[in-house]
């Protein structure tokens, strides 16, 4: 009885890698693993390059491959707030939180967006700035707008296209060779600091062949890494390091400049 | 050259905030004022987000009010005593003014008060400036003695108890008053990111009497003090002190107003007051029409900010 379960398993278990065996998968390699800020650090590029491998049972297709390269920067939760008139003054009045939402987006394409695939399969992978998930919170006030208005996630999207921190490029994924492929992400000099995936797809008439994520993490360094650290686990002594530098300042300009 | 900042997390061209610290404070020197009230609008403007801007110009402040007061240690023309009553109301204040400060961060409403406080402070005080001058001026071209102006002696300052006696400015008046207007300009300092100065001065002079000889030096103290605790403070609950871009703008700042100090020595007290009127009138008015103008993008972003205390 024992043998025939494990007869069926083993036989369960071909059958499963045997469409795995015939698909395409894809070999990815970003150009750096880790991205340093320093003081001169004013934007920077990943260069991802990818290759699609095939093997003999792969069933060849007519149509051509298609590849989205995806850039999610770490989660961060944003407050968008709208202001309206009152008193005739321009003041915040409802908001809207969205949750863990990427705080860097970059969708890369070998052609449009839509050449990827139907809308089931964009929303799916989240290709473009209109298939990004943004998850919402509600302050539990009564007159904020109702989950999901339109107007806010336009704001939301249009102030971080605005700032650089959410693109489409489509037409960015270039093919070397007929499987090989590269794409240049660029990272603007505000882009936020933690870890960053990467998710390269594989898609074919509208259909996802293959997925791979990788990572690679933006951290500040030395000098800049030193300050951030020191103002945020001992903000104290920052404080008062700050109130020493400048009380320095003012006396030594006090002594080069004295005029008697 | 760019520059990255650590805290304001974005590159800055750092001759662009060198330059601005020095116009600032070829400015501050100039009038003898702090100049916080143009150096917040200008960082904010530069994209600079406003929390940092004002919690950073509270430390450039430090270092402006530092080389004057020392400038008026040496000629022996401050009061400490007064100075430190006007302190420790300042201290008072600072703290309020960081609570409500981080209080307005969390519920999204900081612009639209730093604003609207722009708007009634740098208004109201710019307009009275020029309206003075402006009858001081006329009144010498007439060549009538300019109106010897019925002080109505402030009895019901003089009425008060807790009397101190100031012996460097001849003053026997209540502590009252000088501990709420060191706290009014320690809260309202804080929350704007400016030193308050162009308030204290004339509240000194017209409310309290201090003879006009120790006024600034005074004042310096009492913004030095209070500035280096809101600096303190604002580093310790808001994390908001960039403190790379507050030493370009020290060091643009001190040159600028050393500067700035040789020009206004040229210039007459009444006209140098009728410009620096002008000035504040115009900061104010600008911030008035950002307050009232239809803004071309309605929709603002801001990072969650934790409503739990520090």
């Amino acid at each position: 009885m024992r043998a025939l379960q494990a007869a069926i398993v083993l036989a369960g278990a071909i059958l499963a890698c045997i469409p795995a065996a015939r698909a395409e998968t894809l070999v990815v390699a970003t150009s750096t693993g880790t991205v340093n800020i320093a003081s001169n650090f004013s934007g920077t590029d990943i260069t991802v390059f990818g290759s699609i491998e095939r093997d003999r049972a792969t069933v060849s297709r007519a149509s051509e491959y298609q590849i989205a390269v995806q850039v999610f920067g770490p989660g961060e939760t944003v407050v968008t707030r709208r202001k309206q008139r009152g008193f005739g003054v321009w003041v915040n009045r409802d908001s809207r939180t969205y949750v863990d939402v990427p705080s860097f987006y970059a969708a890369l394409t070998t052609g449009t967006i839509d050449q990827i695939g139907p809308p089931e399969t964009l929303r799916r992978f989240q290709v473009g700035l209109e298939h990004l998930i943004l998850p919402e919170r509600s302050t539990g006030s009564p007159d904020d707008p109702a989950p999901g208005d339109p107007d806010f996630r336009a704001g939301f999207l249009r102030l971080k296209l605005h700032a650089g921190l959410y693109r489409e490029l489509p037409g960015a994924v270039t093919f070397l060779s007929p499987t090989l492929f590269r794409a240049t992400i660029p990272l603007p000099a505000n882009v936020p600091v933690g870890q960053f995936r990467i998710q390269v797809g594989l898609f074919q008439e509208g259909v996802s062949l293959a997925q791979h994520t990788s990572a690679v993490v933006v951290s500040k360094t030395g000098f800049e890494q030193f300050m951030f650290d020191l103002a945020f686990t001992r903000p104290l002594l920052y404080g008062l390091g700050t109130v020493v530098l400048a009380l320095l300042t003012g006396w030594f300009a006090g002594i080069i400049f004295r005029r008697d | 050259m760019q520059l990255y900042l650590p805290i304001a997390e974005l590159p800055v061209n750092m001759f662009m905030i060198f330059g601005m610290g020095a116009a600032v404070g070829f400015l501050s020197g100039l009038f003898g004022v702090g100049g916080g009230f143009l150096l917040t609008p200008l960082l904010v403007f530069s994209g600079i987000q406003p929390a940092v801007a004002v919690a950073t110009v509270t430390s450039q402040i430090v270092a402006s009010s530092a080389s004057g007061a020392l400038a008026y240690w040496r000629r022996k023309s401050i009061d400490w005593k007064l100075a430190l009553f006007l302190l420790a109301g300042g201290v008072v204040g600072t703290v309020f003014g960081v609570l409500v400060f981080r209080l307005l961060r969390t519920i999204g409403q900081l612009d639209v008060v730093i604003g609207l406080c722009y708007v009634v402070f740098l208004g109201g005080i710019g307009m009275l400036m020029v309206v003075e001058s402006v009858r001081f001026m006329l009144a010498q071209r007439g060549a009538t003695p300019p109106e010897p102006r019925k002080l109505r002696q402030h009895s019901w300052i003089h009425g008060l108890p807790f009397k101190v006696r100031f012996q460097r400015s001849r003053l026997y008046i209540s502590a009252i008053p000088i501990l709420a207007l060191g706290v009014f300009i320690g809260f309202l300092g804080t929350l704007l990111g400016i030193g308050g100065g162009f308030i204290m001065v004339p509240a000194l002079i017209y409310l309290l009497k201090v003879p006009t000889t120790v006024v600034i030096g005074t004042s310096l103290v009492q913004i030095l003090g209070t500035m280096a605790v809101a600096t303190v403070l604002q580093a310790y609950s808001n994390q908001s002190v960039d403190a790379v871009l507050a030493l370009i703008l020290m060091v643009g700042g001190v040159i600028g107003a050393q500067f700035g100090a040789q020009v206004g020595s040229r210039l007459r007290g009444e006209q140098l007051r009728a410009l620096l009127g002008l000035l504040i009138l115009a900061v104010g008015v600008r911030f008035a029409v950002d307050l009232v103008i239809t803004p071309q993008e309605p929709f603002s972003l801001a990072p969650l900010v934790s409503g739990a205390a520090p």
